[in-house]
């Protein structure tokens, strides 16, 4: 047998309190497309992080091509012709296209020689893009291309892909597939991190699958259902959410002709927005990552204030109201950063409660704290959404991102809204987590709530909403029922493989 | 009044020699800030390197000795900031408060024995025949070395910013520490290097009001510039040429409300004090809208979870 | 190799700890510094931290130590709301000099008039002068953006050049032969802030200790703290929450501005007695350190505020009698906030020693 590209043998990371990897082996061939599978949390993240110089395994050995490999710095990992496209933090919005190349390689050419090979790179590849751009100004897919030519101009034998397709609409994700399949057949291996397991089956000859850490078995994708993958990743069978069949009510929120500008140098502005959510009703609002999803979001809490009627409430104009007033009302929301935006990272659980349930929980009088009904709140909400947490005490930090985002759901959904808005409400939640929250949303629908569900996850939008609706670039598609949508249909309402045609080649 | 006692010439002259302090400890800041570190103890620094220069350049004789050791006063005062900041990850607004409070104090120690005492001159160009045009002469060719160094400094840091790798690493560990983290770039050794940078500069900016532009040694002398020239940062909107042109603006203000009182104007002497301030808060008012600029992970702690 | 662990949540005993292990390093490395100056390092220490309270002329200096803390504990509670909300007003010395302006110019318009309402019209004037000086930066930032930073300290120069022109010009003393200066107001019984002077009681003892009180309620029970902590820590979870961002720096830029102006305001007409060049000595900038030590916990800050007090009486003792340059004290207390800041690591990090890996 040959020998393998990457061998990875009995690698094991520990952090305080959790063993991220516990023994990990597996072999990546030459020309081979890997699947890394597994849930959040399994460990998937700090293997890749080993293999790149970013993090120094506790013991255990890795080969490149038959010879010890232990790259000190992801310098020392791309000089052996290892790279990786992130999935988060890796590029310079206030940078332009070419010198954030630059920045990924080891000894630049001149700008211009590197504009010109970017050009050529990008043409061969069937991904256009303009060097000079500001980089903060790209749209989600466009910015992946960036980091996929960032590494192709290095000739790596081995590509890292961490979690590639969260960002992209369905008709990006097939001509990233065609790039990946043309990078196989020049040779490049490849090693691909996904919980997506249809993505897998059309794209991976082999599969590792981690669980709490460890490699719990391999497969040959195309040969396995996507359920025996499932089995293999979650451990146990999973309970899909129950939705029972329920009957609409009167119009409970009404968005009718919104437009506002971009808060932020790099934020989208939302243009002509027509919403409307009936009680009882799921409205699922999907669309690739900023489109416009934290604008609408911080539209309907009341960060950001419009006017009057553009938003209403049960057929009262709320639009020009703060968040305070709005929750009085009934409004809710869960955004979607957890840390630091739904709750405040240093700050007890007492004191979270505290930060939206103060009106609705009568957790204050005249302006004055009832510290113990708000640890009264919290403790609810630990016992009732099952959070995983000493107690109420503990600062919102030391929860795992699965257990502070059921605190954050929780909050809302006990505060008994007559409309919750929730932005990704499960991202970065393990499964279990998961269906729990979109039970609870169910729930509270069934309960005659209205809910709008934002979220780039459209296995979660297809699951629990009615309808389904898509951001692209501030506008808002026509909502339609989930049930005779296509995911042909889905992918255009998210904008096709939009930034291919209008790219500045 | 006698507004004819104010010679144009002279007025530019002293104008560059005003603007000096301020435009080292400015363009020290900016290259600080690109590396996204707040580092508010400028005017700590530059007292600290006023007195650090001034006392060695009494004892050596030697104004250069004197503004060698400025540079390092002022980036071994730094250095705490550095221990602060990228080791101890404590707040950069208060650290940077921190040192200017030890700065003034120190400075105010170190120069007990050395009020009223006149320092060597620091000698001028003296080009024999440039030096003695009119009008271009004084002004152009007629200062001394650090001055040059000033602006030779403005043009030295532009270009590094916009064409060498150095520079492209700097600007990408102050727009996101955590992505040049990734890319395996070192933030911290980055950003010491840069924050020691700064410190120098103050240093030699605090220098050379002690050795050129007074010169004497007087407890406080630095009397607001370290803030001035952090303000100046923020006017000149990280770009290292507009530093020159706005040191050269509060200089000129500076300089031009001295004359006033030397002229004996009908201003009362307090107010026209108090101008250059009132000027700075009004700039930054003026400017307040280019906020786009700013490096995106200015004043925020960087460690690495892994 | 020594590794920096988050703690998952801030330690309660090391925040406890950190400044009484500061006030102790402080002492170690003050103290050498003293050695390095020649001076006998444990005397000097006992000299500025023993004697004021238990030495020998203690009866004199320990109503020195209401007089020196009072201001500094009432400045930095303003300082500390605002602090913790991250709004940076470093420009309280400016705000405690209007303060003092304002209300010694309504004690001065008065005079000679003895009637019960000049005081409580000065106090008024104080925290009008104060608030109003800090009203400048905050309604910069709020409307422009500003840097209050920048802007508060600028307003210190300013407001120093204000206090030369008025103690030279429009508040001189007429009776004062050309000297500097205003009138006295300890001489001028409806406009003095002294309750006791022998005891070091003035009236700015009292609001210092009402506003620690205020604090604290509004820290820990009310809606109002519980967003200025909110928007220190998570400032868009702050928003989230409903908290107007321009409402709240409004709110702790004024309110450290007027408690600074009360301060200005009792130390002129007490302490200080008059206005005059140089009546103002630091107090301002000291009360940041105040303010941190106390690490921005109102019950911190008047243990602080205390602590300080005694360095500058001890520092005062330290001059005279062993001949301690007035600058060692201020390095002294510079010392103490690195050491508090850098100690504060403790509290949120867990430090470890971890053998490099060679791979």
């Amino acid at each position: 047998m040959t020998v393998p590209l990457l061998s990875l043998q009995g690698l094991t990371k520990a952090y305080p309190g959790v063993v991220a990897n516990n023994n990990v082996s597996f072999d990546i061939g030459t020309g081979q497309v890997h699947a890394l599978l597994g849930e959040n949390g399994a460990g998937k993240s700090t293997l890749v992080k080993m293999i790149y110089g970013l993090v120094k395994p506790d013991s255990g050995v890795m080969l490149l091509n038959g010879s010890p490999y232990a790259p000190s710095e992801p310098r020392a990992a791309r000089a052996d012709g290892i790279a990786m496209v992130f999935q988060h933090f890796s590029l310079f919005d206030a940078l332009n296209v070419a010198e954030n190349i630059a920045l990924g390689m080891e000894t630049p050419p001149a700008m211009r020689d590197l504009a010109k090979r970017i050009r050529e790179v990008s043409e061969t590849y069937g991904l256009p893009l303009d060097p000079f751009r500001t980089v903060g100004d790209l749209s989600a897919g466009e910015r992946q291309r960036v980091e996929i030519i960032r590494c192709l101009l290095q000739d790596p034998k081995l590509l890292i892909m961490d979690e590639p397709t969260s960002v992209l609409t369905p008709q990006e994700v097939d001509i990233l597939f065609e790039t990946l399949r043309k990078l196989k057949s020049e040779g490049t291996a490849i090693l691909y991190i996904s919980h997506k397991l249809e993505e897998i089956r059309a794209l991976c000859d082999h599969a590792t699958v981690l669980r709490l850490g460890e490699n719990v078995g391999e497969c040959v994708p195309a040969d396995t259902s996507a359920r025996d993958m499932a089995e293999l990743m979650v451990g146990t069978t999973l309970q899909t959410p129950e939705r029972s069949g329920r009957d609409l009510g009167d119009v409970a929120l009404d968005i009718s002709g919104l437009s506002v500008a971009s808060p932020g140098e790099f934020g989208t502005a939302l243009k002509n927005l027509h919403i409307t959510v009936r009680q009882g009703e799921v409205l699922g609002i999907g669309g690739v990552a900023g489109n416009g999803q934290d604008e609408l979001l911080a539209v309907l809490s009341g960060e950001i204030q419009t006017a009057a009627d553009a938003v209403r409430l049960n057929g009262q104009p709320v639009g020009n109201l703060g968040p305070t007033a709005r929750r009085r009302l009934g409004l809710l929301t869960a955004p979607e950063e957890r840390l630091g935006h739904a709750a405040a990272p240093d700050m007890s659980l007492t004191e979270n409660a505290m930060l939206t349930g103060s009106v609705r929980e009568s957790l204050e009088r005249h302006g004055f704290l009832k510290w113990r009904e708000a640890q009264g709140f919290a403790e609810r909400i630990i016992h009732d959404f099952d959070v995983r947490t000493p107690g109420p005490d503990n600062a919102a930090r030391s929860l795992s991102g699965g257990n502070l985002q059921k605190f954050v759901i929780g909050r809302e959904v006990l505060q008994r809204p007559e409309v919750l808005v929730v932005n990704q409400p499960t991202w970065g939640v393990d499964a279990s987590a998961a269906a729990a929250i979109r039970q609870a949303i169910l729930d509270l629908a069934a309960n005659g709530a209205a809910v709008v569900c934002i979220s780039q996850d459209l296995d979660e939008l297809m699951e629990i909403s009615d309808r389904f609706a898509a951001l692209n670039e501030g506008r808002l598609s026509t909502p339609r029922d989930t049930r005779d949508l296509t995911i042909d249909e889905i992918g255009l309402m998210m904008g096709g493989a939009h930034g291919m045609e209008v790219a500045h080649v | 009044m006698d507004l004819s006692s104010i010679n144009p010439v002279l007025l530019i002259a002293s104008l560059m020699v005003a603007a000096t302090p301020i435009l080292l400890a400015a363009i020290g800041e900016l290259v600080v800030e690109k590396a996204g570190v707040l580092n508010l103890g400028v005017e700590g620094m530059m007292i600290t390197g006023a007195i650090c220069g001034f006392a060695i350049a009494v004892e050596t004789g030697s104004p250069w000795l004197g503004f060698g050791g400025a540079a390092i006063g002022g980036a071994a005062l730094s250095l705490l900031f550095v221990l602060l900041t990228q080791v101890a990850l404590a707040n950069q607004v208060a650290s940077g408060l921190a040192l200017t409070l030890f700065g003034l104090g120190l400075s105010a120690l170190l120069g007990q024995r050395y009020v009223g005492i006149k320092p060597p001159p620091t000698p001028r160009l003296d080009i024999p025949l440039l030096g003695d045009l009119p009008v271009v002469g004084p002004i152009l060719f007629g200062h001394d070395l650090i001055l040059y160094l000033g602006i030779a400094l403005i043009a030295a840091v532009w270009a590094a910013l916009k064409y060498s790798r150095a520079g492209l690493i700097l600007r990408a560990v102050g727009e996101s520490h955590d992505a040049a983290h990734a890319l395996g770039y070192k933030v911290v050794r980055i950003r010491i290097l840069a924050i020691l940078f700064g410190g120098a500069c103050a240093g030699l900016g605090g220098a050379y009001i002690s050795l050129v532009r007074v010169p004497q040694w007087t407890e406080g002398m630095t009397a607001g510039v370290g803030w001035i020239a952090l303000a100046l940062v923020v006017f000149a909107s990280w770009k290292p040429w507009r530093v020159l042109l706005g040191a050269y603006l509060f200089g000129g203000i500076t300089v031009l409300q001295l004359n006033l009182q030397a002229a004996g104007v009908a201003i009362p002497v307090e107010y026209l004090a108090m101008s250059p301030y009132l000027i700075t808060i009004l700039v930054l008012v003026i400017l307040s809208k280019d906020k786009s600029r700013a490096p995106a992970s200015l004043g925020k702690i960087f460690h690495a979870s892994h | 190799m020594i590794v920096l662990e988050r703690r998952p949540q801030p330690s309660r005993n090391w925040a406890l700890a950190t400044p009484l292990v500061a006030v102790l390093a402080t002492m170690v490395f003050g103290g050498l510094l003293f050695a390095v100056l020649g001076k006998n390092p444990v005397e000097a220490i006992r000299t500025i931290f023993w004697d004021p309270l238990f030495g020998e002329f203690a009866f004199y200096y320990r109503p020195q130590l209401l007089v020196k803390g009072a201001p500094l504990v009432l400045i930095a509670i303003g300082l500390s709301l605002g602090f913790k909300a991250g709004v940076w007003n470093i420009g309280a010395e400016g705000q405690y000099i209007m303060g003092a302006l304002a209300g010694a110019g309504v004690g001065l318009a008065f005079y000679p008039l003895d009637a019960w309402y000049v005081f409580p019209l000065m106090v008024i004037g104080g925290a009008l002068g104060g608030w109003a000086w800090a009203m400048i930066p905050a309604i910069l930032k709020v409307r422009f953006g500003t840097n209050e930073i920048l802007v508060s300290l600028m307003l210190v120069y300013v407001a120093e050049q204000l206090l030369a022109s008025m103690s030279l010009g429009l508040m001189r003393n007429p009776e004062g032969h050309g000297f500097p200066g205003s009138r006295n107001l300890n001489d001028y019984a409806a406009a003095t802030s002294w309750i006791n002077q022998n005891a070091g009681l003035h009236w700015g003892v009292a609001a210092a200790l009402i506003a620690v009180i205020f604090a604290y309620v509004l820290l820990n029970r009310h809606m109002l703290g519980f967003h200025i902590r909110l928007t220190g820590e998570a400032p868009r979870a702050a928003r989230f929450a409903g908290v107007n961002p321009a409402r709240l720096i409004l709110f702790c830029l004024g309110i450290s501005g007027a408690l600074a102006g009360l301060a200005g305001l009792f130390e002129v007409a007490g302490p200080a007695g008059q206005v005059s060049i140089d009546f103002n000595i630091g107090y301002g900038f000291t009360a940041i350190i105040v303010a941190f030590l106390g690490r921005l916990h109102p019950l911190g800050i008047l243990l602080a505020g205390g602590l300080m007090a005694l360095t500058y009486i001890g520092g005062e003792i330290a001059q005279s009698q062993l001949g301690l340059p007035a600058a060692a004290i201020q390095v002294f207390q510079g010392m103490l906030l690195f050491f508090l800041l850098a100690l504060d690591l403790l509290t949120h990090f867990r430090i470890r020693l971890r053998k490099r890996e060679v791979a």
